[in-house]
């Protein structure tokens, strides 16, 4: 296999310690090597004048299986002006917030991922996702399946049954090959199923009698008995509505008392993802009544070590909102009165899907802005603090690079305040204002490569260029010592100069030139045999599914012909 | 002793019904019977034992008769159709799996082909409106399980889907439906006194092509305004009446067909429809499902939308995709003469098509895929029998609900025949050929 040997380059390694310093990368057989064990034959990449890192890790994005299909079918507009034909190794592409796989695949390639998790997956239609991660070449992707409104787990946790909880969850993951445990507006989504909520974590939901704070608990305490590669990935109740941080903080101080178990080294037992639309104050979303509490929850989330988050910064774009949130986009469609798709899953979840214009020229969208941005330069660990837009929920995945901007310079952040009709209100409503601090390229390394990999459980494979590691490099067109105008961050960021990813070269001289070797991750949990469990099962299948038991399991071969398994033992 | 094989799922209609168990010869080569399957299904599987099955490819001479050729020469027939072509039309998609749809879309790119699906005659007013105000909906479990109250609009289960009301909609006790159809009120909206609307607790037989009238008279009545005396043929009284048995319900869903898609109005029709179901979700819980018909039509929508981002009407002709319906559709195409080649998999457009569009076809050089001898494959100039999906080969189809499915191999297909994913790939491979050549 080839060799390659990354030269001259600025390197950003927080694993390793390095902080800019000029040192040699290696890839040798698709692993990290030291650089002296790279023959004289291999492939020399010139990074001088450059910045490298180890390839991106997405820790949440929506970008393959049946909701975003919806995006992309019932939103020809996205596609207008922007559609463009294959070349060389890449196919067409097309699509603006919600693309089509193919120019997923290159959006990321293009910015320097190599890994990406697909953040919802509803397990019946399992396949679907697998699909489109299939048909996405490139990167590697793993998919959570959601669990926070499913009958199963709903009635064990009723009545606390943690191991019939555990045993059903690997049960489920093994039938739809998934990553892990997500759990998005626990109970309120089964509330939707009657066109109801659960607004906060106490709010009972209809007919199972059990409430979002123990189903949240429950599933921290499956996961953490089965000792999963990541944690409960959660999306809690109330999303998007003034005044949410108080349900938030609660949600987060769940899962005080508990601490990560199994071999993958995460340090956390809970991922709040998109923080940005649970920390908000006041009581409307006029500039009277609005009011960031990113600090509020910043204060919590930098006070305890068990916990991570993604940001979900909003881009100020026009984009597509999706999530297994069913009751929220609901009332999304009601405020801006745009098209809404509704897509409930039976026993499962639901999903809804509406078109959303962040505008610039609004005081809220420019508020959410500023929430999310504040959350990133108000973390004190960037170990534990990711990067996202949920894309495409706040913003489309392409637009990371500008994200980035924003959080490298004080002054992007000035010009988009000034430029914003209600930009001195914000400042008013938000603590974006107070805050001078600018992420450096260390830090901005941990918050999009390294902290992600490690609460993934993925740190031994992704995140950093340590010997042993996968073979992913990606060298980036900026020169930290003369870059001044913070326009090259998003120009260098969005255009990798190269990637190298499982030790093939995928970008070269900022042209794709391979479509790679694409794996799909799962997570194999073996479980003691659960005769309970396998009862309920068979039980549910012959009276309320309207799939056999036996056409539920996604097989191997037509939906992940080239799998990556993560093996777990679960029975001691 | 005859082996059984469970679960096999059907590959006709968009019901997609996975509880089929098919008892085979002591060989495993033989269909013996088909259990659990509704008429249509279980004559699709006992046809592929047919003992004039067609099972080599064959060409039609100068004088109309058919010739038998090879696979190889179908394939490079195929290729150079494609190769020669300036705007090929590739059309149906929707009787096969998702794994030839992949490899067909990827053919099309190459070819610089227009992509259209069944859906063109069929749902594809549906999609239009989707795409115009979204569409509330759910899996067929959810009606099963919570669904109070149901609607069949322009749209025939007892014959065109039929265990439809038995697996999902109105029979089964489900969860929260513990008595049945007892639990449930049944609304049928058709013109014709269908074996459907005879079971309907109100059938509401309303006037030809005023579906648009009737669905607007249910939002007004859901509203307590003033209707006039009658709408559409249908009483005001009778309307109040709907409007408020959708609205007292707990779970209300509307199922329809061509019966409103492609009468007067079509796809606006399907936009206050959907607006119906959207006001009830102010007062209950709705969703709204089209009846799609082909089996694996939903998937093909499915497959060019990650791929291309369009559910139909696909033009990659320019390389890159376009969509715009009746500009990129396939009938408008075909009338207009823009296309100079047709390839046609998993449809019968010969039997669907207008008969203008018909004699276009005739005209052209053509492809046709396909197990069966039928109207198309007499239009057309090669006919490619291929196994068939679902009972000879496997792979992935989408229920009407989106819920896919992964189909199952029962028998082999007759020795030496292709698949659609096979033939296709090997067409792709000799087009590149020639492109490079």
């Amino acid at each position: 296999m080839a060799e390659f040997l990354v030269k001259n380059g600025f390197v950003y390694d927080p694993v390793l310690g390095i902080n800019g310093d000029m040192v040699d990368v290696a890839v040798r057989n698709g692993k990290m090597v030291d650089a002296s064990d790279v023959g004289t034959n291999a492939t020399v990449i010139d990074a001088k004048g450059m910045t490298v890192m180890a390839a991106g890790v997405d820790i949440h994005a929506h970008i393959a299986g049946p909701k975003v299909n919806v995006g992309r079918n019932f939103r020809p507009e996205d596609k207008l002006f922007n559609a463009t034909p294959g070349k060389g190794v890449m196919r067409m592409g097309g699509g603006h917030s919600v693309p089509t796989v193919l120019r997923t695949a290159y959006t990321y390639a293009k910015m320097g991922y190599g890994f990406a998790l697909e953040a919802a997956m509803p397990p019946l239609l399992a396949r679907h996702t697998h699909e489109e991660m299939r048909d996405t070449p490139i990167i590697d992707e793993g998919a959570l399946p959601v669990f926070g409104n499913n009958w199963f787990v709903l009635e064990y946790l009723k009545n606390n049954e943690i191991e019939n909880t555990a045993a059903y969850i690997a049960w489920l993951l093994r039938m739809t090959k998934g990553f892990g445990i997500k759990n998005v507006n626990p109970g309120g989504t089964e509330a939707w199923g009657w066109g109801l909520n659960c607004e906060t974590i106490h709010d009972v939901v209809p007919y199972f009698d059990i409430t979002p704070a123990q189903i949240i608990k429950g599933l921290i305490e499956a996961n953490e008995y089965l000792g999963l590669p990541h944690c409960m990935h959660m999306h809690g109740n109330s999303l998007g509505q003034p005044g949410n941080y108080g349900i938030t903080l609660e949600t987060l101080k769940l899962a005080e008392g508990y601490k990560p178990k199994g071999d993958f080294g995460r340090d956390q037992v809970l991922h709040n993802t998109h923080l940005q639309f649970h920390s908000y104050g006041g009581e409307s979303y006029t500039s009277k009544g609005f009011a960031s509490a990113s600090k509020e929850i910043m204060n919590y989330v930098n006070s305890v070590d068990n916990i991570t988050f993604d940001t979900g910064i909003v881009t100020l774009d026009e984009t597509t909102t999706m999530t297994a949130d069913g009751p929220f986009e609901h009332h999304l469609s009601h405020m801006n009165n745009l098209k809404w798709v509704n897509s409930d899953v039976e026993l499962e979840t639901a999903a809804g899907i509406v078109p959303f214009i962040y505008g610039k020229n609004t005081f809220i969208a420019v508020a959410q802005w500023a929430v999310g941005v504040e959350l990133a330069l108000m973390a004190k660990d960037p170990m534990r603090c990711f990067i996202t837009t949920d894309a495409p929920n706040a913003g489309p995945l392409y637009r990371y690079p500008r994200v980035w901007k924003w959080l490298m310079s004080l002054k992007a952040r000035d010009a988009l305040l000034e430029d914003a009709k209600y930009g001195d209100k914000v400042r008013n409503a938000c603590y974006i204002g107070e805050l001078d601090k600018e992420i450096s390229l260390y830090e901005l390394a941990m918050m999009t490569r390294a902290g992600c990999a490690k609460a993934l459980g993925l740190s031994h494979m992704f995140g950093s260029l340590k010997p042993g590691l996968e073979g992913d490099v990606v060298v980036y067109p900026y020169n930290p010592e003369t870059a001044d105008d913070p326009e090259l961050i998003e120009q260098a960021f969005g255009n990798a100069h190269t990637l190298i990813k499982g030790g093939e070269q995928i970008v070269k001289d900022g042209e794709i030139v391979s479509n790679g070797n694409k794996r799909t991750f799962w997570v194999n949990c073996k479980t003691n045999e659960n005769a309970q469990v396998q009862h309920d099962i068979s039980e549910k299948f012959k009276k309320y599914y309207t799939v056999t038991e036996n056409n539920y399991g996604v097989s191997a071969h037509h939906y992940t012909p080239n799998p990556y398994v993560i093996e777990v033992d679960a029975t001691k | 002793m005859s082996k059984i094989v469970t679960d096999v799922v059907c590959p006709f209609c968009g019901t997609l019904c996975d509880d089929l168990e098919v008892s085979l010869s002591d060989d495993g080569k033989e269909i013996l019977e088909v259990y659990n399957a509704c008429a249509i299904g279980a004559a699709k599987f006992l046809h592929a034992q047919a003992s004039d099955r067609i099972t080599r490819p064959r060409r039609r001479q100068e004088d109309g008769t058919w010739k038998d050729i090879s696979y190889d020469e179908a394939v490079d027939y195929t290729a150079k159709m494609f190769a020669e072509s300036k705007k090929p039309l590739m059309y149906g998609w929707s009787s096969t799996n998702c794994e030839a749809q992949g490899v067909g879309s990827e053919l099309g790119e190459v070819v610089g082909a227009v992509m259209d699906n069944t859906a063109t005659v069929c749902h594809g007013s549906t999609l239009i409106a989707v795409q115009d105000v979204g569409v509330p909906g759910c899996t067929l479990g959810e009606i099963k399980n919570r669904a109070d109250r149901v609607v069949f609009w322009g749209c025939n289960p007892a014959h065109a889907h039929p265990r439809h009301m038995s697996r999902y909609s109105i029979f089964p006790r489900g969860f929260f439906t513990g008595k049945g159809a007892k639990s449930r009120k049944m609304v049928v909206v058709d013109p014709r006194c269908t074996d459907t609307a005879k079971t309907a607790d109100i059938h509401l037989q309303l006037e030809q092509g005023r579906d648009y009238e009737l669905l607007s008279a249910i939002r007004v009545a859901f509203r307590g305004e003033k209707l006039p005396d009658v709408v559409a043929g249908i009483p005001k009284e009778k309307i109040y009446e709907v409007a408020d048995t959708l609205k007292e319900g707990r779970f209300s869903v509307i199922f329809f067909g061509m019966g409103v898609t492609h009468s007067l109005g079509k796809n606006h029709n399907i936009d206050i429809a959907i607006a119906v179901t959207r006001d009830l979700n102010d007062y209950t819980k709705a969703a709204i499902m089209p009846m799609r018909g082909h089996y694996n039509v939903t998937g093909s929508g499915q497959v060019w939308g990650w791929q291309f981002g369009f559910p139909f009407c696909v033009d990659l002709t320019r390389g890159f995709a376009r969509y715009n319906p009746g500009e990129t559709s396939a009938n408008d195409l075909l009338m207009r003469d823009e296309v100079d080649s047709f390839f046609s998999l998993g449809s019968d457009p010969g039997a669907h098509f207008p008969n203008e569009s018909v004699k276009k076809i005739a005209n052209l050089p053509s492809v046709c895929i396909d197990p069966h001898i039928t109207p198309t494959t007499a239009v057309c100039k090669v006919h490619v029998p291929v196994a068939f999906v679902g009972i000879e080969v496997g792979g992935c189809a989408y229920r009407m609900d989106n819920v896919p499915i992964e189909t199952r191999k029962v028998v082999d297909p007759p020795e030496g025949m292709l698949t659609d994913e096979e033939f296709l790939k090997k067409v792709l491979d000799r087009v590149r050929e020639i492109k490079e050549a």
